[in-house]
């Protein structure tokens, strides 16, 4: 996993709540046995037409917006618990999700995957939403150490929540297998010592 | 103070703790299948290490697989590749497969429980988020992630934040022809998709009580729609009957030590939930969804809600939902013309599911635009509804009875619903092409299902039992 790093960028707002894996990359695209190449997917049925051409109306498909950070409507990433649905966000080129909600395993893959789902009240979401339809250059800004997301050039900010264990892991780019193989003499004690089924 | 039922297997699977909210827990059952493994045994030989336990995973190829002449090899290129590298990975660990045509394949969440591999008190985990199916018997089971797939190969280990706890009372009677389908379908549309979200469900009261192993898996299936990490039920008589003799659970004497055990398993009077909820089965009716996600759930007499009725933020995605259904706000769905039928999935693909539906059509003839699907979830499940003639019921009735697998439920292999198209579906997603690019799918019960296809229109069952 790479380490996450302060992201200053536009942003592409979605501003539509309930956004399943589903929608984020449909099943049919899971027949793959690597990780690499499903951003080329990412929202497919609302970024293409049946025949293959780009919607000229999502979000994707139009210049005026781009960055490496997604802000969506409540309840993002619902659904099933595919990983595909993080590796075609992060494969896209995105660092950092906006949504005042996320599902649970989304979030818990996406930190899996360096890619940081950033949890912030429903007025600031809206406020982002706000700011960027009326000027796309807007920026965020995105700090991990202290846990804020600003938006750039209006003094609007607002503090994240994360696990410190999660964040060490963002931050120094390691991940739970790691962590958890260093503690094997752990597991072996417990396997001695509790009912095995 | 006491615990709840969720705390008592919880710590219980504590190996170490990281944090005040973080463990590291310790997984009994892994089940992989596969979509969500050929990444997680390859990220395994990039660190140049194996599987920790492989004697507790069990693999299953479900959810590509044609569920026409399974004994044929698989015609799609990727999907044979997926299900070629799923042997591969599984030979090369010495992990139990039971393959296509094994007498043990199926949908992994309905041959965990069947082959009495799902125990009462065990953690278990799924590279697939309708694992908390397995909590029917008083499991902590939940859905993962392909990295954590990869955690629970190499160290039978996954970190975890421990989530809130919700208890969903519900008690008195359900009404004939209302089935535990309704109920969840019924909460979920209560409380919404994200309502559950951060917590570990309990349900419990008389309604639960009454409801049989493979109507509890219904409920605790759908968990995940509400946003739960999982749902659980405190195993009973009934849980220990259903696991008694099935192939894979304690026998003799092991078997009495395991139901004492087991037996503690329920919360105590004075534990604390996080959440508490209480509803009335005698206020359930049939159940119906008509948007694209499974919160959007109507009773079948009552209508889509008026536009008003819905919060400002929400509006625009709801007449999204509406537009992509085809369906107007303050519309009715009893009537609606439909013309596919999907009897199958992980939520209702069990041998009751299928004797409920033949028995009802049983005599009936399905009318002539439907196209119906019955999938049964597990090869046994096939077998047994051979034994006992539903397979003929089926047919008379002008459906077929097909393989195993997750089919139409998630539109992997080649089982679609058109484009445009109305599906009432037995399954747990309605979200948009789920069953198909652009398919209109309508979650119900089996016996909902099972009527529209006679009528070929949406039908409020109590009127035809
Ligand atoms: S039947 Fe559907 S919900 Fe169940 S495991 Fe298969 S795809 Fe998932």
């Amino acid at each position: 996993m790479e380490k996450f790093k302060t992201v200053i960028s536009t942003v592409v707002p979605l501003p539509i709540s309930d956004v399943d894996t589903d929608q984020i990359i449909p099943a049919r695209f899971l027949k793959a046995t690597t990780r690499d190449g499903f951003g080329d997917n990412l929202f497919r049925d609302w970024r293409y037409n049946v025949d293959g051409t780009p919607k000229s109306d999502f979000v994707l498909n139009q210049d005026t917006y781009s960055g490496e950070i997604l802000v969506a409507g409540k309840n993002f990433g619902s659904g099933s618990s595919r990983e595909h649905a993080a590796w075609a966000i992060y494969d896209y080129g995105f660092k950092v999700v906006v949504s005042s909600f996320f599902a649970d395993i989304f979030k818990n893959n996406s930190l899996n995957n360096g890619l940081l789902p950033v949890q912030v009240s429903e007025e600031f979401l809206q406020s982002i939403f706000d700011k960027v339809e009326t000027d796309p250059s807007v920026k965020l800004k995105v700090e991990l150490e202290p846990q804020t997301i600003s938006i750039e050039g209006t003094g609007e900010s607002e503090h994240f929540e994360i696990g410190e264990y999660k964040k060490t892991c963002l931050l120094n780019g390691y991940d739970d297998i790691d962590y958890i193989l260093n503690n094997k003499d752990k597991i072996l004690e417990y396997e001695k010592n509790s009912i095995q089924f | 103070m006491g615990k709840t039922l969720f705390e008592k297997v919880w710590d219980k699977h504590v190996v170490s703790s990281i944090d005040d909210s973080t463990d590291i827990l310790y997984i009994d059952k892994h089940f992989i299948h596969e979509v969500t493994s050929p990444q997680a045994f390859a990220g395994l030989e990039k660190r140049g290490i194996g599987v920790l336990r492989p004697e507790k995973t069990v693999a299953t190829p479900d959810h590509n697989v044609p569920t026409i002449n399974q004994h044929l090899p698989i015609g799609e290129a990727l999907s044979a590749k997926q299900v070629a590298k799923l042997t591969e990975n599984c030979q090369k660990h010495g992990i139990n497969l039971y393959g296509l045509q094994h007498p043990f394949h199926g949908i992994v969440h309905i041959i965990g429980p069947e082959l009495g591999i799902t125990q009462p008190g065990m953690t278990i985990v799924c590279g697939d988020s309708h694992t908390s199916t397995h909590g029917a018997f008083g499991t902590i089971a939940f859905g993962i992630g392909t990295s954590e797939v990869e955690e629970v190969l190499a160290t039978q280990c996954l970190l975890q934040s421990k989530p809130k706890t919700m208890k969903i009372q519900i008690d008195g009677e359900l009404a004939k022809g209302v089935l535990s389908k309704d109920i969840i379908l019924y909460i979920i549309s209560q409380i919404s998709s994200s309502g559950g979200t951060g917590y570990f469900v309990e349900y419990c009261g008389s309604a639960i009580r009454s409801l049989s192993m493979e109507a509890r898996m219904t409920i605790c299936n759908m968990s995940i729609e509400m946003g739960a990490r999982g749902g659980m039920i405190a195993p009973d008589e009934t849980t220990f009957e259903y696991v008694k003799g099935k192939e894979f659970a304690p026998k003799g004497e092991s078997f009495d030590k395991a139901v004492a055990y087991w037996k503690t398993l329920y919360s105590d009077e004075d534990a604390v939930f996080d959440k508490e909820l209480y509803f009335d089965a005698a206020e359930i009716e049939p159940m119906v969804t008509y948007g694209t996600n499974p919160g959007m759930g109507i009773k079948i007499t009552g209508k889509i809600p008026e536009l008003e009725t819905i919060v400002a933020n929400n509006q625009k995605s709801f007449l999204k939902s509406l537009d992509y259904m085809g369906f107007k706000p303050g519309e009715a769905l009893k009537g609606k013309p439909i013309n596919w039928v999907f009897i199958g999935s992980c939520t209702n693909a069990r041998i009751e599911d299928l004797r409920m539906v033949a028995d009802f059509i049983k005599g009936k003839k399905k009318a002539d635009s439907i196209n119906a699907l019955v999938i049964p979830g597990s090869k046994q499940v096939e077998k047994q509804a051979k034994e006992e003639g539903l397979d003929k019921i089926l047919e008379e009735a002008g459906f077929k009875l097909r393989e195993p697998g997750c089919s139409a439920c998630l539109g992997m292999n080649e089982d679609k619903v058109p484009r445009g198209e109305y599906c009432i579906s037995t399954s747990n997603r309605n979200f948009e092409g789920r069953q198909g690019p652009g398919a209109r799918t309508i979650l119900a019960s089996p016996l909902m299902a099972a009527a529209a296809a006679i009528e070929g229109k949406i039908t409020d069952i109590r009127e035809l039992v």
